[in-house]
């Protein structure tokens, strides 16, 4: 419940919380600068993605190189089958994946916590200090997830390439969709590094919430 | 006859109302205490164990001042620090800072004091090391929303009062730590506050560096009328500052005037002087 009226401060309460503000362009400024100079760490948690999402990718096309062989309209139970068993697979991993960022993201808070700290002294909401953590992990999730879709349709295109014939490429739809109205590839790829972008800010709800919670006080701490 | 034509009409009520609601931040503000605190207890729980920090505190500090709090650890320095900072709440008793009573802020109100009214340094400098000095020292005026060029200009001018223009571009892990603290120095006075909340800002100084950082605060101190508190352990502040607060035990030991310092000490000497005896150096 919001207050309104006049605040102690000697301003209305709108007009105080009109005055702070993190606007989007420097919260992304900011996290940007976290992503790339804490590369080392940030490759931790865009490989876990980049490995997912290659996955995923990797079962898209192979499901586009099926159909453009024929051998998924040859016995539609058995590729059906097999279809769902990749799809398991391909959830799992990506569970596997968020663990592995939240985990990632948690040591993060706890390494940071001076910092957040600090930024609440300067004045920073929580609400901010949320921003930049969504943020940074949108930005992990994708970088990690293009390069992944790209590896995984490489490496997959690659594979049946060389057992099915390159004569296959020519018949894969590249585009949205293919002639018969499913998915073409193109949409499979932005498909896979959209659902890597979403792993990577859904897991990261839980460490931003840790990091909001952190006291101006945190900034005085000398331990861990 | 006198006494209706003597009350203000209705819209001259509204007038008046609206003139005392303009007047009131200015009222707020030219009150000689700018922190006051009162009867402050502040009692933590470590486990099952209860331990009081602070057992009745009540000062008052006056606004352009220069004080030290000081006192061994465990003393309840810090939590002092924290009540007055607005960094923590205490158990019971009151803390003011420009008669505004901090318990009644919500976080939008204390992340605007914190922003606007308070300048903080720290002991460990806490410096973004992302971010190079000058963006460092204009991350507050971004928090309040201070548009882009006047950012840049406010910035790179602190940088200049504190000697360390050359160096804008630098990342903290590029300065030694007497510069880190220099930029925390510009970082606090950003969106100029009218307190500066120092905790051991020379404990990670050697000493000729230190010197040079509470000298610079002392400055600074004249020359914005800037009120600067300190909790520290350095003797060096007591020099600089206008009164010392002594802290043992969760609660005001002493309270020492500097010019009584001074004055008390000489006249020790003195003294022992007159008697024949060799004094105690101080």
């Amino acid at each position: 419940m919001t207050r309104t009226g006049m605040s102690p401060l000697g301003l209305t309460r709108e007009e105080i919380r009109r005055q702070i503000h993190l606007p989007w362009s420097e919260a992304f400024r900011i996290s940007w600068r976290y992503v790339t100079i804490r590369l080392g760490r940030s490759l931790v948690t865009a490989s876990t993605i980049f490995l997912s999402v290659a996955f995923l990718m990797a079962v898209c096309t192979m499901i586009l190189a099926a159909k453009a062989t024929g051998h998924a309209q040859e016995d539609p139970e058995a590729f059906a089958a097999t279809m769902a068993r990749y799809k398991w697979s391909v959830f799992l991993g990506f569970m596997i994946c968020a663990t592995g960022i939240i985990s990632a993201l948690l040591m993060s808070v706890t390494e940071r916590f001076r910092e957040i700290g600090t930024m609440k002294c300067l004045g920073a909401l929580d609400e901010f200090i949320v921003r930049m953590f969504l943020i940074e992990a949108s930005l992990m999730g994708l970088f990690g997830s293009l390069a992944g879709a790209i590896v995984g349709a490489v490496l997959m295109l690659l594979w049946a390439g060389f057992r099915e014939g390159f004569s296959l490429w020519a018949k894969i739809p590249w585009g949205l969709k293919s002639p018969t109205g499913e998915w073409g590839f193109f949409a499979y790829f932005v498909a896979s590094v959209l659902a890597g972008m979403i792993l990577s800010v859904v897991s990261a709800i839980l460490p931003a919430w840790r990091a909001a919670k952190l006291q101006a006080a945190d900034a005085l701490r000398t331990e861990i | 006859m006198a006494m209706e034509q003597m009350m203000p009409s209705g819209e001259m009520r509204e007038r008046l109302q609206d003139a005392a609601k303009k007047l009131e931040p200015m009222m707020q503000q030219v009150s000689e205490f700018i922190v006051r605190t009162r009867d402050v207890h502040k009692v933590y729980l470590m486990g099952k164990v209860e331990v009081r920090a602070l057992r009745g505190v009540t000062l008052d500090i006056k606004r352009g001042e220069y004080i030290s709090i000081m006192g061994p650890s465990g003393s309840g320095k810090s939590t002092l620090f924290n009540m007055i900072g607005g960094l923590d709440k205490p158990t019971s008793g009151s803390v003011y800072i420009n008669e505004v009573d901090l318990a009644q802020l919500d976080a939008y109100e204390l992340a605007w004091l914190r922003c606007r009214t308070i300048g903080y340094i720290f002991q460990t400098f806490n410096l973004i090391p992302v971010m190079t000095a000058l963006e460092n020292v204009m991350l507050p005026m971004i928090f309040a929303g201070v548009p882009e060029d006047e950012r840049r200009d406010r910035g790179m001018e602190l940088l200049k009062r504190v000697g360390l223009s050359e160096r804008w571009n630098h990342k903290p892990f590029e300065l030694s730590g007497g510069q880190q603290q220099r930029v925390a120095i510009a970082r606090a006075l950003a969106n100029d506050p009218a307190i500066i909340l120092a905790d051991e800002p020379t404990g990670n100084l050697d000493l000729r560096t230190g010197k040079e950082i509470i000298e610079l605060l002392k400055e600074l101190n004249q020359e914005k009328g800037v009120t600067v508190i300190s909790a520290t352990h350095d003797l060096k502040m007591i020099d600089v500052s206008d009164r010392v607060i002594w802290i043992r035990d969760g609660q005001i030991a002493r309270i020492e005037d500097r010019s009584k310092i001074r004055v008390e000490a000489a006249l020790e000497v003195e003294e022992a002087l007159m008697e024949g005896e060799l004094p105690d150096l101080p």
